[in-house]
């Protein structure tokens, strides 16, 4: 193959030049790329509002922003980071990218309507953007968006919730879209077990997306009929009950954080065997665990309601679901620590962060029982041990997960090498760096400083102080991480078809790809991790 | 590698997003579940004041029409395009005659000072405030619902005239029948709810 043939030369369909090229292409990986600038831009202009929050709460009072501007902020940044960051971070990057290529298919099911999916995200995003420039100031309900508070908050809310309910339904064509891929693009010769896990996990998140995203998107219209007519479905002097809005919002925004953490754990799954050069331990288990999460997964959404009033017995019913949740989370841990277990162990930037997601995703897990068990969770509920085990789940576990598939898959996406090692700088930084902000947020918690607030009492001073400083070395690890990656675009494009030694298809075919994936029928092995050919290739 | 043309493939799709619409509404179906079972006696209140006659049409009228769309389909398989577009265009004026008399629906209780946030609504008993609030989201978004049919169906009625929709190829027919159908089963379900809540 030559570089011509490759996606980022031609165009698909075939023929179109410039921006047409682009914008209307129905090339998933293109459009995984756009995904990925847009993504980028997300996350970096949260993670700025979040350093921001941090250096505000460094010193006790208003340090650089008082309680208005600091409530917007933890919104936007919820907002952000849920609606546009994790939810489509990897689906939509790294899913459209390789969930055809893992297949076998040239492209996803329905090309067109992916574009559609695109182009719904930019419009949600630009209509977020819109919200905070018109009406009467910033959202500042927190990204929860609760009643009775979202109805009355004089904050520009239906216009952020109208954003909310578009990019939910681009993220539920997107699910739509893999589950017909998987059934009706997948190779012929590509059984079940024959899957790749990345793509198995997708598949798990997809019907996740696809169940629960309907949910959220009647939620958000109420909360706008409600500002507009006030029916009083959820207010209490009006004949409603606001509990019922927590339970649909939470019927989505629980299941939510598993379309979050499913995927990181389909590329930590891709990840680990490819560097120990060694089979995936528990194939079958860990494909039935994703499936298991993301059923169970539906059903634990009211563990978020325990101090709102409601019933023991349903109290009961939800932690004891809530526990069964940490099942299949913890036969997947086990599955890649005992693939590591006798492999031959390469060292790499992948490699080192998706070790870092073991560990941080580890903590988050075993901080989320305390959170399921209803009696600890009454003591930590509304503090700073949850916005923590949150951080620890969602940026411990899928930002570096992201990291880890951005360092892992670069190569294959634009065909060049990164320097190691600013990657690893990086990585140890933010790793580091977590670490040392958001352990003593854990402590602040137990000790009970709540959540947003822009202000403290004097005995949480220190520990707020301290965390400031790992909030910077984190953000620091995590921009020097993407400037190398960026810088790397100007190398040029050598990356070799197989730079890891990876086994799924997409490491078969050239890097960059070329348009349609495959020149010739993709070579369908039996067990998608079997590193037989690796290995003797590598003894020669 | 496998070919993207495949009928089988968009109807799942299209399942798929059917399924998705379900739950839309199956969300507003558990709100008023709850709220029946906290005033009972105030929704068969309610429900006496709506009009029964007239849901009863509308409820023949979309039967009706799903009967028609269902046969618009047969046809176009058996290669009558008359056939197909006339049972289309009967199907799209019974989408019509059902909007037209949700509009005179709506427009009488608004008349009687029944509506989101009226006075006899804010000051009377919560519980009929929930049931009409409830009345007018889940009928509201019905109608919605049945004006992006009519859409879809006049889509499909041009698509049949120009020749774009033929006996061998007739998915977004299908689809735009299939949704329908949904339309009419989701109204299966809010007509007893409302109309005959004793």
């Amino acid at each position: 193959m030559t570089a011509a043939q490759s996606y980022l030369e031609q165009s698909s369909p075939p023929g179109r030049t410039g921006w047409k090229a682009w914008l209307l292409t129905h090339d998933h990986k293109r459009l995984g790329l756009m995904y990925l600038w847009a993504i980028l831009f997300w996350f970096v202009l949260a993670v700025i509002l979040g350093l921001l929050m941090r250096t505000e709460l460094m010193g006790m009072g208003r340090t650089i922003m008082g309680p208005e501007a600091y409530n917007s902020m933890f919104t936007l940044h919820g907002v952000i980071m849920i609606f546009l960051f994790g939810i489509p971070a990897i689906p939509s990057i790294f899913g459209n990218f390789f969930l055809p290529i893992q297949l076998g298919a040239d492209d996803v099911f329905f090309p067109r309507l992916n574009l559609l999916s695109w182009y719904l995200f930019m419009f949600g995003g630009g209509f977020a953007v819109f919200s905070l420039f018109s009406g009467d100031g910033f959202p500042d309900t927190g990204w929860t968006f609760y009643v009775p508070f979202s109805i009355s908050s004089a904050g520009n809310v239906s216009l952020t919730v109208t954003a909310a309910f578009i990019l939910g339904m681009s993220s539920m064509l997107t699910g739509l879209n893999f589950v017909t891929t998987f059934h009706r693009m997948r190779d012929k010769a590509m059984g079940p077990m024959q899957i790749p896990l990345f793509t198995w996990s997708l598949y798990a998140t997809a019907w996740v997306q696809i169940l629960a995203t309907p949910v959220i998107a009647i939620t958000f219209v109420l909360v706008v009929l409600e500002r507009f007519l006030s029916i009083g479905l959820f207010e209490p002097d009006k004949g409603g009950d606001p509990l019922l809005y927590q339970h649909l919002f939470w019927m989505y925004s629980h299941p939510a954080v598993y379309i979050i953490i499913l995927p990181a754990m389909g590329v930590i799954s891709e990840i680990i065997p490819a560097f120990s050069r060694k089979s995936i331990f528990g194939y079958k288990a860990i494909v039935y665990s994703s499936l298991a999460i993301a059923i169970a997964g539906s059903l634990v959404w009211a563990h978020h309601m325990y101090s709102s009033g409601m019933s023991d017995v349903s109290v009961f019913v939800f932690s004891l679901l809530t526990f069964l949740v940490a099942v299949p989370s913890a036969v997947k841990v086990f599955s890649w620590v005992s693939t590591m277990y006798k492999g031959s162990i390469a060292m790499s930037p992948p490699f080192f962060l998706s070790l870092c997601f073991i560990y941080l995703f580890t903590v988050g897990g075993l901080t989320g029982l305390v959170l399921g068990a209803a009696g600890t969770d009454i003591h930590v509920h509304d503090t700073h041990f949850v916005v923590a085990h949150f951080h620890f789940v969602m940026l411990g576990g899928t930002g570096f997960a992201f990291f880890a598939a951005l360092h892992y898959w670069w190569p294959k996406m634009f065909g060049v090498m990164y320097r190691n090692r600013p990657a690893y700088v990086g990585a140890v930084a933010a790793a580091v760096g977590f670490v040392f902000h958001f352990v003593p947020m854990l402590i602040l918690g137990m000790q009970g400083m709540p959540r947003r607030y822009y202000d403290y009492l004097p005995q949480y001073e220190t520990g707020n102080f301290l965390a400031g400083f790992g909030a910077y070395l984190l953000v620091f690890g995590l921009l020097l991480m993407l400037l190398n990656l960026v810088f790397s675009l100007r190398n040029p494009r050598t990356a070799p078809a197989n730079p890891w030694g990876g086994t799924t298809l997409e490491w078969s075919i050239p890097s960059p790809p070329p348009v349609e994936n495959f020149t010739d029928s993709p070579n369908i092995k039996d067990f998608p991790y079997d590193f037989s050919e690796i290995v003797s290739n590598s003894n020669k | 590698m496998t070919t993207r043309i495949d009928a089988t493939g968009t109807r799942i799709g299209m399942w798929i997003f059917l399924y998705s619409e379900i739950i839309l509404f199956g969300g507003l179906f558990v709100l008023y579940a709850v709220y029946f079972y906290e005033y009972p006696e105030l929704f068969a209140k309610g429900g006496k004041e709506l009009n029964r006659i007239i849901g009863s049409l509308n409820t023949v009228v979309l039967l009706v029409s799903s009967f028609t769309v269902a046969s618009s389909i047969t046809a176009i398989q058996r290669g009558k395009k008359g056939q197909a577009m006339g049972f289309l265009a009967f199907s799209i004026f019974c989408g019509l005659v059902f909007v037209v008399n949700k509009y005179f629906e709506w427009g009488a209780k608004i008349h009687h000072d029944i509506y989101p946030n009226s006075a006899t609504l804010q000051d009377g008993e919560p519980g009929l405030n929930i049931f009409f609030g409830l009345y007018y989201v889940i009928t509201g978004l019905h109608g919605l619902h049945v004006i992006i049919g009519m859409v879809l169906l006049t889509v499909s009625l041009i698509l049949v005239l120009r020749g774009r929709i033929t006996a061998s190829r007739y998915a977004l027919l299908e689809n735009s029948g299939l949704y329908w159908h949904l339309v009419d089963l989701i109204w299966i379900f809010v007509f007893p709810l409302f109309y005959l809540v004793l």
